[in-house]
């Protein structure tokens, strides 16, 4: 299976173990990810409360070099790229629209290039059982949080699975051997787009998530986004501080989760990238199969 | 407290609201003040007026009113209002809007959101891409929060996600021609 | 030549204030065959008519045009006046310059040119008008009432008490309807089975009410008047001639299965009474979960019957009877809450809907009146109402008001504190809308008395936390997110057509709407009419209503049918369909097409050569066709011709307007 890959800014920076993890997890599925030539940045949230256009058209140069080399699936790890490459796909397959955006980014727009999550690509491309098939040391006991965050499944044209009960990533962490709790703050806003502008009110709609992934019984977060794991690993300890009480809960890309079941080596994932120490949970709770 | 001289405001502020509906995609009319985007705002609790009272105000012709305040900055665009919205007024797209239409007229609330969304822009315009560290040092000093997060970069710069030089793509002039062209669209429509 | 008059009406100014009448009139004088036209005010008026008549017999006309209004308004009005003037009623045209023109257009210039253009081709058509005359049709003494929640039965009892056979049919086990999984009616509290079983019991025993249950409509032909209905009556597994309804099978059974007249919250057994009330109060099996009918284990209660009267072996029948009217009254479904992701509803057991709480106040439901918790039994302290959850929201497909919500929200939160002093409900609500009689004042005494919390706002969000559902919303009123840690969330879920309204419509040949409601033949003025001749609508099918609504139409639709039926005779239209033998080919092709089955072969014969052969063509029932005129565009060799529409008038109303 061959895509094209789309890494975005924040998995060359602060979600640098998301792309790690991601490209050996591919690897080991077969899936292949070619990285699109050249790409840019998507305009992340600075685009669209500027200018719709550019909103647009920023996203719109990475489907057109897609499309130019052959890539129409074009999978994307970071949920705020997904979203903002997926709003521009969704807005062009209207010619007018195709036809004005072409003009500004100069290039060629046949509107077939598809923007989807990689979350989305495991779950719907690959069967249970190729997953289960990798899986060398289960999560037996782990109890994890699968957090959403907003941009995967807002709004609703946009969305890979439900806006409110979303559960794609519980099913893969279930394949892998772990349980997923029962929580309701699952698409619940971290307040990443907040994150350097309004730290306070940034940290108190993480502190909410991290209260109530707690209060859930979770030992661990699955996220598939960057700026929501910056936002619930880095200001964790912020977070801790505002509510008064003691949170300690590693914030893992879900794809980290994957590769520690299929076996791969915790650098190898980026576990040692992260702010609340993430690598001895999984080394507690990761037996080997059979036992 | 003065009485709002509707009989004013209101049909002073129809072209403001036709604005929105051509330009944005968003109709007001539609609104009938029902809660449901204010009561899911995650954000709202940093806001001192509720998503539904700024769609209010512009209901009613508080144009600047909704346009200076601080609120549509805190807006943080995650979209649950316009997921919930019983009417598909997409209260997000308004928020949007209303930020979009601040700058431009100059109405500002939120100096910091501003010059971020300049600063990010700015380096994308540059390289093609974002340089985080740029974008965060720019941002911190220009709004004169010099220390800002400093606790947190030496581990970040350890676990390598701190990269002092920015990461720029081939075609960077592609990407400098998109704001160009954006820009040259804008003009001409004036 | 055919003399012709021409009348253009003003309509007031609804006509007149964008088409130049007067010039109408005047352009029309040049039409050919025309030797009288004017124009006037109000032609539908007295003294309009008093003018056509004298015209008539002034100018010696033979027919005339009508420029006015929509035919639907006043065609039979200047029928009528054509006949008093001594012509015969089908030698009139009417053109509609005032829907299809004044009203559509902003141009009079414009509005008048097309105005004469209307007018043109009418004339044209009335040159060639020819008298024709209706023939009548026997109508079948005996009605059809489809549905028998409280409806139904109020349309049955009342076509019965006026001395005509009715069936009152439906489709579960037991007649009630959604009436009978109320606890309570508003605004006078009284106890719903209390009313409603007296006259579930006058249905079943009245000489003129045949009692239909476990039946479903499969098809209906024929037409206003009789109508044959085929009807497919489900096996029961029980005869009914030898079951007591001792209940000993129901105790005996070893099967549970989840109730549906208990909305989910209690268990029945496979063979069943669904509620102590039914009528008729015998049981049924449920072929989907009797062990013996799935795999032939068990038997008891075959076993246990004293009276030898479960029979494993019944199948369904099929039977066809004829109708001379048809009342549809087939309520409503509760709206799905489990759309409402954002509610948790359908995850949650403790966030319910009104009908659940019916049953959970009711004293023969699965708590004997006592309201506790589906998840746990707990008795609850805090209760929180949220009304318009599948009402007034457009994203979740249902923009209307369901109209009973208002009111049931406030008698629950009435209810609960009576039945739990210690109680709070809080209710949510964006607009209360309590019109009807008694209605605004329940709803005061519900704040005043009933301790009741209105909070103005739609929630947003409902989570579990513990034992406690958190509701979120916000309080429009002084513009601040709220929260309420609740032990139950009740939703007023709004009325959503039955699931398979849109195929009965179909199979009915009535209209609905794009909700699935069915369509009265006029909003304001035919509120019990379908389009269709001969069926009527009683009750929420038509669109939400509330019980003394549905009753009031109910009898209405009762007066309908039994006026109906109270005739001996209909007079059929005369507007129908011909066939000329001469050229009709045999081929059948127009008998495939009829919806009315109103066409026929016959054999003719004829001398050829000086020899006598034998032809096939087709025969019109006049008493069965309605002029749709589906035989005459599917003709091949034109033989088949509408009566007032034949396919010459219709050409010499294109030459018309071509030859301009």
């Amino acid at each position: 299976m061959k895509y094209g890959f789309y890494p975005g800014c924040s998995l060359h920076g602060t979600g640098i173990e998301y792309g790690m993890s991601t490209t050996v997890v591919a690897k080991k599925l077969d899936i292949n990810l070619v990285e699109i030539p050249d790409w840019n940045c998507c305009g992340a949230s600075s685009a669209h409360n500027t200018d719709p256009l550019l909103a647009k058209a920023l996203p719109a140069r990475n489907l057109a070099l897609a499309e130019q080399y052959g890539l129409n699936d074009i999978a994307i790890p970071c949920a705020a790229c997904y979203q903002r490459l997926k709003m521009s796909e969704l807005a062009v397959q209207k010619e007018e629209t195709r036809e004005e955006i072409s003009e500004i980014i100069e290039m060629n727009l046949k509107g077939k290039a598809r923007a989807r999550s990689i979350l989305e690509v495991f779950s719907n491309d690959l069967s249970e059982e190729r997953i289960r098939e990798e899986v060398v040391k289960p999560l037996t006991g782990l109890k994890v949080a699968c957090y959403y965050g907003c941009l995967l499944v807002k709004p609703p044209e946009v969305a890979i699975d439900s806006t409110e009960h979303p559960l794609m990533m519980d099913r893969i962490i279930t394949t892998l051997g772990g349980t997923p709790v029962e929580w309701d703050y699952k698409t619940e806003c971290c307040g990443g787009a907040l994150s350097l502008t309004r730290v306070d009110a940034a940290v108190m709609m993480t502190a909410k998530i991290l209260h109530y992934a707690k209060l859930a019984g979770a030992d661990c977060i699955a996220t598939p986004c960057p700026l929501c794991t910056s936002n619930l690993d880095m200001r964790q300890k912020a977070a801790e501080k505002a509510l008064g009480i003691s949170i300690n809960l590693p914030v893992y890309y879900f794809t980290e989760l994957m590769g520690t079941a299929f076996g791969i080596a915790p650098n190898e994932l980026g576990l040692d990238k992260h702010f609340v120490e993430a690598k001895s949970l999984l080394q507690n709770i990761s037996a080997p199969a059979g036992q | 407290m003065g009485s709002i001289q509707l009989s004013n405001t209101v049909p002073d502020s129809d072209e403001f609201r036709a604005l929105l509906k051509k330009e944005y995609e968003s109709d007001l009319s539609l609104c009938y003040q029902c809660g449901k985007c204010s009561a899911g705002c995650p954000a709202a609790f940093a806001m001192e007026n509720t998503v539904r009272q700024i769609i209010r105000m512009v209901q009613l012709g508080l144009t600047k009113e909704a346009l200076t305040t601080y609120s549509i900055w805190v807006c943080a665009s995650c979209e649950t209002c316009s997921t919930r919205c019983p009417r598909h007024v997409e209260p997000a797209k308004v928020m949007e809007a209303l930020r979009i239409e601040a700058k431009k007229a100059g109405l500002v609330a939120d100096k910091r959101a501003d010059l971020f969304n300049d600063l990010f822009l700015q380096s994308v315009s540059n390289h093609g891409r974002l340089h985080e560290v740029g974008l965060i040092m720019r941002y911190n000093l220009l709004s004169g929060q010099w220390f800002k997060d400093a606790m947190l970069a030496p581990s970040m710069m350890m676990q390598g996600k701190l990269k002092v030089l920015p990461e720029s793509i081939k075609n960077k002039e592609a990407v400098a021609k998109i704001f160009k062209n954006v820009q040259k669209k804008r003009g001409g429509q004036k | 030549m055919k003399r012709i008059g021409v009348f253009v009406c003003h309509c007031g100014t609804n006509i007149a204030n964008t088409v130049h009448c007067d010039q109408v009139a005047e352009v029309a004088k040049d039409f050919p065959g025309v030797v009288y036209s004017c124009d006037y005010k109000y032609m539908c008026a007295e003294p309009g008519q008093q003018l056509i008549q004298d015209a008539v017999r002034e100018h010696n006309l033979d027919g005339y045009v009508v420029a006015a209004c929509s035919p639907r308004m006043h065609e039979p009005t200047f029928r009528k006046c054509a006949e008093r003037a001594g012509l015969n009623p089908y030698m009139i045209e009417q053109v509609n310059i005032r829907e299809q023109c004044s009203w559509v257009h902003a141009d009079k210039e414009k509005g008048t040119e097309k105005s004469i253009d209307l007018l043109r081709m009418a004339v044209a058509k009335a040159r060639k008008n020819e008298p024709l005359s209706s023939s009548t049709i026997p109508v079948t003494k005996r009605a059809l009432v489809i549905g028998a929640g409280i409806a139904g039965i109020q349309t049955a009892i009342d076509i019965a008490d006026n001395g005509f056979q009715v069936t009152l049919l439906d489709r579960e086990h037991s007649i009630g309807g959604r009436m009978a999984q109320v606890d309570k009616t508003f605004p006078t509290l009284d106890c719903s089975a209390c009313i409603l079983t007296p006259k579930m019991v006058e249905a079943a025993q009245h000489p003129n009410i045949e009692m239909v249950t476990y039946a479903e409509v499969t098809a209906v032909d024929g037409f206003v008047g009789n109508f044959d209905v085929t009807i497919r009556k489900k096996a029961r597994y029980v005869d009914f001639d030898k079951c007591t309804g001792c209940g000993a099978c129901q105790e005996k059974c070893p099967k549970k299965v989840s109730s549906e007249f208990e909305m989910g919250l209690g268990p029945r057994k496979a063979i069943y009474v669904p509620f102590p009330q039914a009528v008729p109060n015998k049981p049924v099996i449920d072929a989907e979960h009797c062990r013996y009918l799935l795999d032939g284990k068990c038997g008891v209660c075959k076993k246990i019957c004293p009276t030898e009267a479960v029979d494993y072996e019944q199948k369904d029948e099929v039977i066809v009877e004829r109708y001379g009217s048809i009342v549809v009254a087939t309520g409503f479904d509760q709206f799905d809450i489990s759309k409402y992701e954002e509610y948790g509803a359908g995850r949650y057991p403790d966030v319910i809907t009104g009908l659940h709480l019916e049953r959970l106040m009711n004293a023969s439901g699965p708590t004997a009146g006592k309201i506790k918790r589906p998840s746990d039994g707990k008795v609850p302290e805090k209760i929180v109402f949220i009304k318009c959850v599948g009402s007034r929201d457009e994203a979740k497909g249902r923009p209307y008001c369901s109209k009973a919500c208002c009111m049931y929200v406030a008698k629950h939160a009435t209810l609960i504190k009576e039945k739990m002093p210690q109680s709070k409900s809080y209710i949510f609500y964006m607009d209360v809308r309590t019109g009807g009689k008694s209605y605004e004042e329940f709803y005061k005494r519900t704040q005043e008395q009933y301790d009741g919390q209105y909070i103005r706002g739609r929630v947003s969000k409902i989570f579990q936390v513990g034992d406690k559902l958190i509701v979120r919303g916000e309080d429009s009123l002084i513009g601040r997110p709220v929260e309420i840690e609740a032990d139950l969330v009740v939703l007023a879920a709004g009325m959503e057509p039955r699931a398979d309204a849109v195929a009965l419509a179909r199979t009915l040949g009535i209209s609905y709407d794009q909700h699935g409601w069915y369509t009265e033949a006029h909003p304001k003025l035919q509120p019990i009419e379908t389009h269709t001749a001969g069926i009527y609508l009683a009750g929420v099918c038509q669109g939400p209503k509330d019980i003394p609504e549905s009753v009031a139409q109910a009898s209405a639709a009762a007066v309908k049918a039994t006026g109906l039926l109270s005739k001996g005779e209909l007079t059929s239209e005369a507007m129908i369909a011909e066939c000329n033998e001469a050229v009709c080919a045999g081929c059948g092709l127009c008998i495939s097409v009829c919806p009315y089955k109103a066409i026929e072969k016959k054999k003719v014969s004829e001398r050829v050569h000086g020899q006598m052969k034998e032809r096939v063509v087709a025969v019109v029932n006049p008493g069965l066709c309605q002029g749709c005129g589906a035989c005459t565009v599917n003709c091949p060799s034109s033989a088949m011709n509408i009566n007032g529409f034949t396919n010459e008038q219709i050409l010499a109303e294109v030459d018309a307007l071509c030859q301009r």
